[in-house]
This record gives structure tokens, sequence and C-alpha cells, in this order.
């Protein structure tokens, strides 16, 4: 059996990779979001209040949290629509922040004591059965009709209109699928830390949300995954550094993307690795 | 009371321009991200504070600061920007500066503790009554410094062959590049110039609140972003305006309402500017600057 100590390890690996999938949906139609942070506490907070307040089960204040993180997602997605590229990562950095001040301010939550007395709910088996279902949703994803119209914005938008991509209803369902993942990350997060404060989903969450995904490859789902659970187990590894520990993890991140600025997975390793799946990408 | 309100918040203000200059200069001249710059900034201050502590004079404690994030600008451009300006995709330099930034907040925790620490005050400041408001000479000191690096920047971009060259590159790099100019020149100038004036915002802030901390730089960083935008990506006049505008908000936002909303208030204008003026308040991008 695993240790409590792994466990907690492996729950926090497997938040992050939701988060860092959460990032790369919108990501694979070219909509960069620095601001799944805020995303994370819609869903942390709504799933929170509803178990605390109104003794909802938890799978149901799990769906709140992901329909609440979609709804918002669905209103961000509005200006994506008018802002590309750095712009559109400005906004949403702007709008994470808006998030964490909201909470701040809002005694109902906690303000900046944070929520305390959260049930606690979260297994590993959530998180797993989540990730599963999220690997299942990414590979079909892949080959169908939405992704192929995500591929074709992020890589060319006047060519995908031009094709009949509708961009404006494309960009709308991949940010509010961007915000429903990372609103279930919230719900799932909170219910295992049993305390949550808006400080733990300010900006520094979103910079490192996108990090892992990034850092993994943009190139697939796999790369999310990959980066998130490289990057944070990375520092467990790193203990026997003691307190050169972050400065030890900013060099490795800074050389690996200096070395692979394409981020780990790139298009040429996942066609090596996967001959099979990309005779099955010609086909269809 | 409105009067020295105002007054505090124009302080204020000017050193924040200070830092919304240097993201603007550097996003006008290589359309990027700096994510480390918060972080020269708070460098700069660190410098400030041990050449303080080590007795010079405060010009040497602003002059140093500011040759030493000079110094950091430039040695961050060459390690997380230039390798790879070419390759990967434009999210790539975000990360190279996130990580950046975490091992420089991480080396100041590392020699100065993650603890605030107490700023030395420059001198001992006497207040003057002019009229309703009541300016310190340390407030005086500090709004009259971020002024005249503003000015003295507007008058280097403006009619100096450098700063020329530094308006030609964010115009277009490849056709400045074309027409002989030195574009890598250019680059490094720029960093050099928007790190010098960080550092500079970095001890005007810390003598302004007497004191700082290794996150110091990560808020204002944040604030730096928000002004940039508000004043219009690579428009330099723009950021010094939307620099005074958000310090004085701030200010008056402390004074009047509650004092959690000064940080929203700041980015709530800047989605709302994005979303129906996504140019900024004053247009296009690098014309007067």
């Amino acid at each position: 059996m695993l240790s409590d100590h792994a466990v907690s390890i492996l729950i926090f690996a497997g938040i992050d990779v939701i988060m860092a999938l959460s990032f790369y949906l919108p990501a694979s139609a070219g909509q960069l979001s620095a601001g799944q942070g805020g995303f994370m506490a819609l869903g942390a907070y709504t799933a929170a209040y509803l178990t605390v307040n109104h003794q909802t089960p938890f799978p149901l204040a799990l769906a709140a949290g992901g329909l609440v993180g979609g709804l918002v997602g669905l209103a961000v997605g509005f200006p994506a629509l008018r802002l590309r590229g750095l712009y559109l990562v400005l906004v949403t950095f702007g709008f994470g922040e808006m998030v964490r001040v909201l909470f701040l301010n809002l005694p109902a939550f906690g303000g900046p004591a944070g929520f305390a007395g959260i049930p606690p709910a979260t297994t590993l088996w959530h998180v797993l059965g989540l990730l599963a279902l999220l690997a299942y949703f990414f590979t079909r994803l892949a080959g169908s009709r939405m992704g192929r119209a995500f591929a074709a914005l992020r890589d060319d938008e006047a060519a995908a209109e031009a094709m009949g991509v509708n961009s404006t209803y494309v960009k709308l369902a991949a940010f509010s699928a961007g915000g429903v993942i990372a609103g279930l990350g919230g719900a799932l997060y909170a219910h295992y830390t049993l305390f949550i404060d808006p400080e733990a989903f300010g900006v520094g969450r979103s910079l490192f949300v996108m990090l892992y995904a990034v850092f993994g490859g943009l190139a697939s789902f796999w790369g999310a995954v990959l980066g998130a659970t490289i990057l944070s187990i990375l520092p467990e590894l790193l203990r026997w550094v003691k307190d050169w520990r972050e400065i030890l993890y900013g060099l490795l991140v800074l050389v690996m993307m200096l070395v692979r600025p394409q981020g780990l997975l790139d298009a040429a390793l996942l066609a090596r690795l996967s001959p099979r799946g990309e005779r099955a990408a010609a086909h269809g | 009371m409105l009067a020295q309100q105002l007054v505090n918040g124009l302080m204020l203000g000017g050193a924040y321009a200070l830092v919304a200059i240097g993201y603007t200069l550097i996003f006008g001249v290589l359309n990027l991200l700096h994510l480390a710059h918060g972080e020269v900034f708070m460098v700069g201050a660190y410098v400030g504070l041990t050449l303080a502590l080590a007795g010079f004079p405060p010009w040497a404690t602003l002059g140093g600061a500011m040759l030493a994030a000079a110094v950091l600008g430039v040695l961050v451009e060459r390690v997380a920007f230039r390798p790879v300006r070419e390759r990967g995709s434009h999210v790539t330099p975000l990360m190279t500066t996130i990580a950046v930034g975490l091992i420089l907040q991480h080396t100041v925790v590392k020699i100065f503790g993650a603890e605030p620490v107490a700023f030395p005050a420059p001198f001992a400041s006497a207040a003057l009554a002019l009229g309703p408001v009541t300016i310190s000479t340390l407030q005086l000191l500090i709004l009259a410094t971020s002024v005249a690096l503003m000015g003295a920047l507007e008058l280097f971009l403006r009619s100096t062959p450098l700063g020329m060259t530094i308006r030609a590159t964010a115009e277009n790099p490849t056709v400045a590049g074309l027409l002989g100019i030195n574009v890598s020149l250019a680059i490094v100038a720029t960093f050099a110039i928007a790190s010098a004036l960080a550092g500079a915002a970095g001890v005007l802030l810390a003598w302004n609140f007497t004191g700082l901390s290794p996150f110091f730089g990560v808020k204002v960083g944040l604030k730096g972003l928000a002004i940039m935008l508000l004043g219009g990506l690579g428009n330099v006049t723009g950021a010094m305006v939307g620099g005074l505008v958000v310090g004085v908000v701030e200010v008056l936002s402390v004074a009047y309402l509650a004092s959690s909303y000064r940080d929203a208030f700041a980015f709530a204008v800047m989605i709302v500017i994005l979303l129906v003026r996504p140019t900024g308040l004053l247009g296009a991008r690098l014309q007067t600057g």
C-alpha cells in the first residue's frame, strides 16, 4: 500500500495534470489563457460552499464547480473573440486577478482569512477517475470534427474560417470546456486540502499551470500530462538540496525550455513514439 | 484632503510608471512579455538596500541600483530571450522568464531571508506645507526623480541616435535590420534602459514604503503590466500617463473605498480598456516615445 505522503503527492500531481489539461484545451484552439487559476478558484469555492453550507453530496458539488467554471469560461471566451496571442494572455491574466480580489472581498467565502471546514471527500480514485475520463475525452476529441476545428484555428484562423470553421462557436466551446475542467480540478482540490484561500489561486497558480502544459509540449494532450506530472513531482525529488530547491527547480525549467523550446513532447517526437497513431490520423 | 491624496497618488504613480515603461519598451521592441521584470525591480531595490546600509549617499544608492538592474536586465535578455527568439512559440519566452523570476526571487530569499526588511530613509525628511497640501521632502524627491527619469527617457528616445535605433526597431525589426540598423544593439539597449528604470523604481518605492521583501516584485510587476495595457502596449507616453492614473486611483480608493479593492481597480479598468480600445488609452504603438 502507498503511504499517506505518497498518496498526497499523487493527488496533488493529478490535480496539476487536470489543471494543465484545462489550459491545453483552449490552447489547442490557439487561445492561450493565463487565468486558469481563476476558474479553479470558482470551482473550488462553489463546490466548497455547497458541501459546507448546504450539505450537498460531493458528486453534485463537483459537478456544480465544473458548471460554474464552464459558464464563466463562456463569459471570458467573448473577449477571446477579439483578442489574440499575448493580448489574450494579458486579459485572462487580469481575469484571474479579478477573481482573486473578488473572493478576498466576499465575507460569505471567508475573505482573506480563507474558507475552512470543508469536509474531506476527494480520494486518489476520484482524481484518477477524472483523469481517465479526460484521457478518453481528449483521445476522442483529437480525431473529431471539433478537434480538427481546434487545430485549424490554432494553425491559421483566416484559413480555418475560409474552410467553413465557425470560429466564434469553436473558440467559445474551447474556452468554456477549459473552464469546466479547471472548475472540476478546483472542486477536487478544495475537498482534499479542506481549506482554501484566494492566494492559492492567484497569478502564481495560473502561470504554473501554463508552465506545466508548455513544458510538456502543446502538440498533444500527453504533453500537458507529462509536463504537469514531472514538474509537480520534481520538488519532491529535489528535497535533498534543501533550501536550494526553488533555485534548482527554476534552473532546470530554464535549461529545459532553452534546450526544447517547443516542449518535451513535440510533434516530431510524438510521431516517432506512435507510428500507429500517425497512420490513424492520416486516415481520419 | 483631496489635493493631499492627489499628491500622494502622483508620487506613487510616478514610480509605478517607471516599472510600466520598462514592460512597454520591451514589448514595443520585441513584442514579448518579460515576466521577470518585477523581479529585476525587486533585485534593484535590494542592491539599493545593500548600498544604503553600507552608508552610501542617496544618489549613489539610486545610481547603484539602476546600474545593477541594467546589468541584470541585459543578462536576462542573453539567457532567457535571445536563445528562444527565433525558435519555439511566443509562449516560450513567458516560460523562460518565469523560471528566471523564480531563480532571482529565491536567490534573494537565500541571501536576505524571506521576511520583509526595513529600508533606511535616505535623509531626515521635513514636511513642507504648500497651502492645503503637506508634502515631505522625501515625497518631493521621489516625485522629482521619477519625473526627471521619464523626461530623460523621452528626450533620449526622441533625439539621440541610439534612441532612434530603438524606435526604428520597435516599428519593424526586419525592415530596421535591412536598413542597416543594429537590431541586437537596440534590443540590448532596450533591456538595459527598461531594467535601469525598474531598479530606480525599486529604490523609490522602498523609500516610500520604508521597507521591502523578496515578493515585492510580484505585486508591483503585476501593476506594471496592468498599466502597460492601460496606456497601450508599446506606448511609452501611455505608460507614463497610465502609471499616474493608477497611482492616483489607488490612493483615492484606499481613502474613500475599501482598501482591499485597490488591486482590483487597475485590472477592471485594464479589461474594459482592452475590450473597448484594444490599443490602449493613447492609441497607436510607440509613436511619440
